[in-house]
């Protein structure tokens, strides 16, 4: 068994006892159904804060063999139950296939996430245009339990499957002049019908700082609940900031530009004073028009307290230092 | 005349309990989706409204079709529109804030589009007390001016709905249209009284 074992673990981010338990249950159950090249499963802990399930592997587009795994036991770092994959998969806001919840299940078939290229350009050394298994070729696949904060005031917990994104940023090989990273989703209303509309300003785009791009626990994820991503998650690759809104986590991406200049992301040029651009969950700043304090995960009936930077707080306080989160919404 | 009455009342009585019935169909069959507790606050929220525009629509109506005995349903369909603005507010309260005091009073206060929706609230419960025969009767001239209250307090509903949308104002849109015709139908009709009084009619039905 592979346990991937990154070199800027600290001694104080070991896996927890709870966590530990938790994955030996976890192999027992899996290692029965592990097919394929899979060698058994491994929660690995800790090793970013957030609970790593599953084996680290080749970078492909397949999903991982967590497909066929029993996902029952798996909880996250917090040892938080996984939201049902049904949840997941039928509850989301991505504009680009209509402004209801239940809108991108029924409407994002027109998606055509295959064959697809991304564009990798601006302020780096080594620009390209990659088909989608050329881009993730440098990732290190692996299942990752982070919780989702959506700026709506609800939140589920999600099994990604997916990749850190530095592993591509070393590829493109940044300028020192590059300060931020660009993203964003495909422009076709074609396929995507809600960009008939004017909803918001089309193509969605987002942003982050290189440093925040460069964080352990930002990853790129192709597929949910060991599965490929389905089209109305955001296949067939998309950006995951767990300590961050879920409108800070681009679908569908097509570009990652190195700039400069501090990306002006769509919610942002929405509306400025509600949507900034770092995004960070805080709950003691509201947003203008509704309490950020607590949350609904789904499934539960009385709302939680929400954390601070969703309860990535030690992984990413650092990034922040000096900062004034009030001003930096 | 009587038995035409009835068969309205009757449609009013169907269709104000339909959409409570609806909703707990679906909620005994499981059918409210990922987020039920937010759903069910927005239908009886949705259907509040559209209930008040329904309220406000009756007199234009009446005098553009000369449909004089539609006038008695405005107070079941008021009382309808107040009934579920009711469940509106318990639902928010009791289930999705859990009768967390602080949270409640914090939103009131703090955030606008919920002041606006509890006010007209608020507006509304006189209105409905006073819906009954022996108030009107005691109230006399007084009825009519207390109960120009509903437009206040549909117009803070339509804000209270425009107000908490993220990106897609469609239907609020849409409400505020409503809601402007009607005003303007009504203004237009004070000044010009070319057409002559409305016939009185007796709003007891």
């Amino acid at each position: 068994m592979l346990i991937r074992k990154p070199d800027d673990i600290s001694s104080s981010e070991i896996t927890p006892e709870r966590v530990y338990i938790n994955r030996r249950d976890f192999i027992g159950k899996s290692a029965g159904i592990a097919l394929g090249g899979a060698t058994g499963g491994a929660l690995i802990g800790g090793a970013v804060g957030a609970a790593l399930v599953g084996r680290p592997g080749r970078a492909t587009a397949q999903a991982s063999p967590g497909g066929q795994r029993d996902w029952s036991s798996v909880r996250s770092e917090m040892g938080e139950e996984l939201t049902p994959y049904e949840d997941v998969t039928s509850y989301n806001n991505f504009y680009e296939f209509g402004t209801q919840k239940e809108d991108p299940v029924r409407n994002a078939h027109t998606l055509q996430p295959r064959p697809w290229t991304i564009e990798v350009g601006g302020m780096c050394a080594n620009p390209g245009v990659y088909g989608l298994e050329d881009f993730i070729q440098p990732g290190t696949m692996e299942d990752r339990v982070y919780r989702m904060r959506c700026v709506e005031a609800w939140s589920m917990v999600i099994p990604w499957y997916g990749f850190a994104l530095k592993d591509v940023i070393d590829r493109a090989e940044p300028l020192g002049s590059a300060g931020f990273i660009e993203f964003k989703t495909l422009y076709d209303p074609a396929q995507m019908p809600g960009q008939r509309g004017r909803v918001l300003d089309w193509p969605y785009v987002e942003g982050l700082r290189l440093d925040e791009a460069q964080h352990p626990l930002t990853i790129l994820a192709t597929g949910v609940y060991g599965r490929d991503l389905p089209n109305q998650n955001g296949a067939p690759i998309r950006l995951v900031v767990p300590w961050k809104y879920g409108f800070k986590g681009i679908k569908s991406i097509v570009s990652m530009t190195f700039t400069e200049e501090m990306p002006w992301n769509s919610w942002n040029r929405q509306a400025s004073n509600e949507y900034g651009f770092y995004a960070n969950v805080n709950p003691e700043v509201n947003h203008p028009r509704w309490s950020q304090a607590r949350e609904r995960r789904l499934g539960e009936f009385r709302r939680r307290e929400t954390l601070l930077f969703n309860g990535y707080l030690d992984q990413v306080a650092g990034l922040y230092a000096g900062l004034d989160l009030r001003v930096n919404y | 005349m009587r038995r035409r009455l009835l068969l309205l009342k009757g449609l009013v009585w169907f269709l104000g309990l339909a959409p409570a019935v609806w909703l707990l169909w679906r909620g005994f069959t499981d059918r409210l989706g990922v987020n039920p507790i937010e759903e069910v606050l927005h239908r009886l929220g949705d259907t509040a409204l559209i209930a008040l525009l329904v309220v406000l629509s009756i007199t234009p109506i009446r005098r553009l079709t000369g449909w004089n005995s539609l006038a008695p349903l405005r107070r079941p369909v008021g009382l309808f529109a107040f009934f579920y603005l009711t469940m509106h507010f318990l639902w928010y309260a009791a289930v999705d804030q859990t009768l967390d005091l602080e949270f409640i009073i914090e939103d009131i206060m703090e955030r606008p589009y919920i002041l606006a929706g509890f006010t007209a609230w608020l507006l509304l419960i006189p209105l409905a007390v006073t819906s009954t025969r022996g108030w009107i009767r005691r109230l006399g001239k007084n009825w009519r001016r207390i109960h120009r209250l509903v437009y206040v307090a549909t117009g803070l509903g339509v804000l209270h709905f425009f107000w908490q949308v993220k990106a897609d104002t469609y239907w609020p849109i849409v409400a505020t249209t409503v809601l402007a015709v009607l005003m303007l139908l009504r203004f237009r009709w004070r000044r010009v009284r070319t057409r002559g009084p409305l016939p009185a009619v007796d709003p007891r039905g």
